[in-house]
């Protein structure tokens, strides 16, 4: 009978072949120990990739640097007055930076409002609902979409959407939600929503794939249990995939908020490039972004080019911020999730 | 997530007074007398055959499994085993192209008639896997609950009632009743196991199906299983899948052996230990194959 203790545990069912990925949770514990055992290839290895990670923070670090050397002019002249000054006058030398983060983090804003739930809805479909011939090819189609170059969706927004926004979308958003500041005042099609919305297309892409990776590393036995339990497809997605992912969700809308602060080419082609604070979602606006790339080749004087590179370097610390503070909210919220 | 957030009530009716999983109680409590009443066959399982797309799987298994004892499903690996037990709550067929003839009636009713829905079925019948899988971002106390939370029920003082007798059920109570806001994961192997048991127990199936639950388990928390099968055979019917042939001579009262997708012997556990009618039985119980 001894024999029988040396049986392999069978297999975990059928599910075993739906092409999930188990993490074994202990597996990689004795990896990182030292085995005793001394290879000059080991300390290479890890020297070779210690400078590896170690040029990625060099590199960051150098671009901050070599900004905030090119815009020492207007750093010196406006001070902090430069993040809190809504000035943007080149030909009387008065620059401010409030209305470019403004309408950076509003139009980003919109973009995530609209391209979340799409993405992670599509990811869900792709995952869990759709019949498994579809799921290769749709997958495909949403690559492709980031594929489009950004001056094409650009020209598509100003043709295209920007016309339809004015003659259709706006209007009726005007008629049912005016009585919110957000929606009134006069439609020109070009604005700051129009800019969240193309922001939102192109973000789509990679929020969803690397939300369809996180969903699909989901065990198949954490599924499995809540079936078990007599749950409906939704109550399945709920309990045992959405809860379980939510942390490496969270992870995806991060970098699609990256993205989306620094969209240039599109934004700048439907946002309307007007430097100020509007109420209204219809007013247009200006990113950092776009405001660097639209104005660098006629900037003259010293001072301007010099406020140009400030622009930059806020661009920079705006993105450094939004991720810092995201990976905070994730530790202090999302704390209960299964890292991805 | 919290009691509070769950929204999604399923319509059942399966909380007929005389469900054999409605008398839940404690181990070792004195004999309910819910057991006279009890009918004796929990499943009459006819001419069933399952494939999943050109792999036939099983082939033509009836047997009929007695409620409120234990039975163990031996056989080699491959032998189909996994896959009948799923069938008995409908599980296999989340495979895409699972397919099956015959009939499954649970306490006299077809379990896949045209107007039953799996959800239903599996409510009734709860499942334990190979590898413990509490759900890793719920509590301990939510994991036991969260059955019950599915089905609507909201009501403080029964989810409170539900978990210590569920947890007590499971022999886990009292273990982690100063912990139970604790992570699911911060228990043991063993624990984590009794945990998903008092899980499957919380909403009162009325069978309960394992699938080598002690397998990934060292001896000390396998034996714990072992008992607490023993215990919870008396208020429900056990099917047991095991590789491990003194496991299902420990505990099981009716014992079936498969051999590739084929029901070779289905009797009395101590019969097919001690006297197997078939030559094969003899041969895998003895250890000359598999």
């Amino acid at each position: 009978m001894g024999r029988w203790a040396s049986v392999p545990p069978a297999s975990a069912g059928p599910f075993q072949n739906l092409g999930m990925k188990t993490k074994d949770p202990g597996g990689d514990a004795g990896f990182s120990q030292d085995t005793g055992v001394k290879s000059p290839w080991d300390s290479i290895f890890k020297w070779f990739t210690f400078l590896m990670a170690m040029s990625v923070i060099a590199l960051i670090f150098l671009v901050g640097y070599e900004l905030f050397k090119s815009s020492r002019l207007s750093i010196s002249k406006f001070g902090w007055r430069f993040l809190v000054s809504s000035d943007w006058d080149p030909v009387a030398e008065q620059f401010g930076a409030l209305p470019f983060i403004f309408g950076t983090l509003v139009s980003s804003l919109i973009a995530l409002i609209i391209a979340v739930p799409l993405s992670i809805g599509t990811a869900l479909y792709l995952t869990e609902l759709a019949p498994v011939w579809v799921r290769a090819p749709l997958a495909f189609l949403v690559q492709l979409l980031s594929a489009v170059p950004s001056v094409i969706l650009g020209l598509w927004g100003i043709f295209v959407m920007v016309p339809w926004l004015r003659e259709n979308l706006f209007p009726w958003l005007r008629s049912a939600f005016g009585f919110s500041p957000l929606f009134q005042g006069p439609i020109y099609g070009v604005s700051i929503l129009a800019g969240g919305i193309i922001i939102a297309i192109m973000i789509l892409p990679i929020i969803t794939s690397v939300s369809r990776e996180i969903i699909r590393s989901v065990p198949g036995l954490q599924r499995e249990a809540a079936y078990a339990l007599g749950a409906t497809r939704w109550e399945v997605t709920r309990i045992a995939v959405l809860s379980y992912a939510k942390k490496g969700l969270f992870g995806a809308v991060i970098l699609g908020l990256g993205r989306a602060l620094g969209e240039t080419m599109a934004v700048t082609m439907v946002i309307g490039n007007r430097p100020e604070i509007a109420k209204s979602l219809f007013a247009p606006g200006y990113t950092l972004a776009s405001v660097v790339a639209n104005e660098f080749a006629e900037a003259t004087t010293e001072i301007y080019l010099h406020a140009l590179f400030e622009i930059g370097l806020v661009l920079l610390g705006v993105t450094v911020l939004v991720n810092a503070l995201a990976q905070l909210l994730l530790r202090a919220f999302g704390g209960s999730g299964v890292k991805a | 997530m919290n009691a509070s957030t769950i929204d999604f009530p399923v319509q059942m009716n399966r909380n007929e007074s005389n469900a054999p999983g409605q008398n839940m109680q404690k181990p070792n409590s004195p004999e309910p007398e819910a057991h006279a009443i009890a009918p004796a066959t929990a499943f009459q399982i006819g001419k069933l055959s399952v494939s999943f797309g050109a792999h036939t799987v099983l082939k033509d298994v009836s047997l009929d499994i007695k409620a409120r004892s234990v039975t163990a499903i031996i056989g080699p690996s491959g032998c189909g085993k996994s896959t009948f037990l799923r069938s008995l709550n409908r599980m296999h067929e989340l495979v895409p192209d699972a397919r099956m003839t015959g009939t499954i009636r649970l306490f006299g009713e077809n379990i896949y008639g045209p107007e039953i829905d799996p959800v239903v079925v599996r409510r009734r019948v709860g499942m334990v896997f190979q590898k413990s899988n509490p759900f890793p971002t719920m509590s301990i106390s939510e994991n036991v609950t969260v059955g019950l939370r599915l089905n609507g029920i909201r009501n403080k003082g029964i989810l409170q009632e539900r978990l210590e007798k569920s947890l007590k059920m499971a022999a886990l109570w009292d273990e982690v009743k100063d912990r139970l806001n604790a992570a699911s994961t911060s228990l043991s192997g063993g624990q984590q196991q009794r945990l998903c048991i008092a899980r499957a127990l919380a909403v009162e199936p009325e069978v309960i199906l394992m699938d080598e639950p002690a397998s990934a388990l060292d001896p000390l928390a396998t034996t714990k299983i072992e008992e607490l099968i023993l215990d919870l055979k008396k208020d429900f019917t056990i099917v047991i899948v095991t590789h491990n042939m003194q496991q299902a001579a420990r505990i099981s009262d009716q014992t079936a052996f498969f051999y590739l997708g084929e029901l070779v012997e289905y009797a009395a556990t101590r019969k097919i230990f001690t006297n197997p009618s078939v030559k094969q039985t003899e041969d895998y119980v003895t250890g000359r194959f598999g």
